[in-house]
């Protein structure tokens, strides 16, 4: 009886470990090389405008918004992507147009605006950054800061093609 | 004294508060409506229960009556300015689907705090006594520790160490006064 008990056990466990890896070795090689994209954050589009200019910068600047735009898929980098910012910061609400500004990725993929520094609003130090041009689906974050002195922030987008 | 201190401190420093440079009058009349609504929510337990001394019951039950009324109107004020300041944000809070964590908390509060006001209201006509006040009594439970933990969660114009003090308190006179409302109808016994 005992001996009957372990080997259907073993026999369980042993199919078990099967059944494991043959899920895994059927999904890793599709996750190997696919870089999923990036959610849209909750609140993300609260007070955004749509449009807003490329700019230099965003005021009189002091702080920081920077991140990176990649493709989903192969994660290749995405150069001369707009990226809207926008936040309540020393020198205005997230709601006025001042407090608005974009810029475009480098080659890279890379981008970095300088704004007014970021100030704690509605309960957190959070910044607003948006995709929205088109060629790849709309993405809206809501990055926060871990800590109101901070005096940057940075925000990585990873686009699926529309 | 004591509770004029209470009070006074926290909302004293939240006035000296580097966030009010930053903000438009009528975030900061939120802002402050919030404050003030925490205030309030330290006196009336200890109205409710009748702590407060120079008062008899009668007295201390008025006052109860007339603080709730302010008390509602300051939440009012608080989520309208709010609203003002920044619609879809408040909007998200009001459907729960905000992504900061302290919201849900707030208008769990806010919605309990507005029953236990209508239970007030609506009071002789609706409950027996004993079932009325255990209701009363659960809401106005609900209210404080959601104000509490929705306070605790926001960075704004609060001042940390006043506003946790302020919290403490009013979590111990809640729970003074609810431990008062076990036995009988104590609030009888008291201040007479």
């Amino acid at each position: 009886m005992t001996i009957h008990m372990v080997t259907r056990r073993s026999l369980l466990a042993a199919g078990g470990a099967l059944v494991a890896t043959g899920a895994t070795g059927l999904l890793h090689p599709a996750n190997a090389q696919t870089i999923a994209p990036t959610p849209s954050m909750r609140g993300g589009a609260n007070n955004y405008r749509p449009g807003a200019p490329i700019v230099e910068r965003i005021g009189g600047g002091g702080f920081w918004m920077t991140g990176t735009v990649r493709r989903a898929g192969d994660g290749a980098p995405l150069a001369g992507q707009r990226i809207q910012i926008w936040a309540h910061t020393t020198e205005g609400h997230e709601r006025d147009p001042h407090s608005h500004g974009a810029t475009l990725t480098d080659a890279n993929g890379v981008f970095r605006l300088e704004m007014p520094q970021i100030v704690p609003a509605f309960g957190q130090p959070h910044g607003h950054l948006a995709y929205d041009s088109g060629d790849f689906e709309t993405v809206f974050l809501r990055p926060v800061m871990r800590s109101s002195k901070d005096t940057s922030l940075e925000a990585h987008f990873v686009l699926q093609p529309a | 004294m004591g509770l004029a201190a209470a009070v006074a401190v926290p909302i004293g420093a939240a006035a000296l508060s580097p966030l009010l440079a930053w903000r438009s009058p009528i975030y900061i009349a939120a802002g402050f409506a919030g404050v003030i609504a925490m205030a309030f929510l330290l006196i009336q337990p200890l109205l409710a229960g009748g702590f407060l001394p120079g008062l008899n019951t009668l007295r201390s039950r008025r006052l109860h009556r007339l603080v709730g009324g302010a008390l509602v109107a300051t939440v009012v004020i608080h989520v309208a300015g709010l609203w003002i300041t920044s619609p879809p944000d408040v909007i998200d809070a009001l459907l729960f689907r905000s992504p900061t964590p302290f919201s849900v908390w707030g208008v769990t509060a806010m919605w309990a705090m507005f029953a236990a006001a209508l239970l007030a209201a609506f009071r002789r006509r609706l409950l027996r006594w004993k079932t009325w006040r255990f209701a009363h009594a659960a809401l106005a439970t609900v209210t404080v520790l959601g104000s509490v933990i929705h306070a605790m969660l926001i960075e704004g114009t609060m001042e940390w160490v006043t506003k946790a003090a302020l919290c403490a308190l009013v979590l111990a006179a809640t729970a003074r006064t609810l431990a008062d409302l076990r036995p009988r109808q104590v609030t009888h016994r008291r201040g007479t």
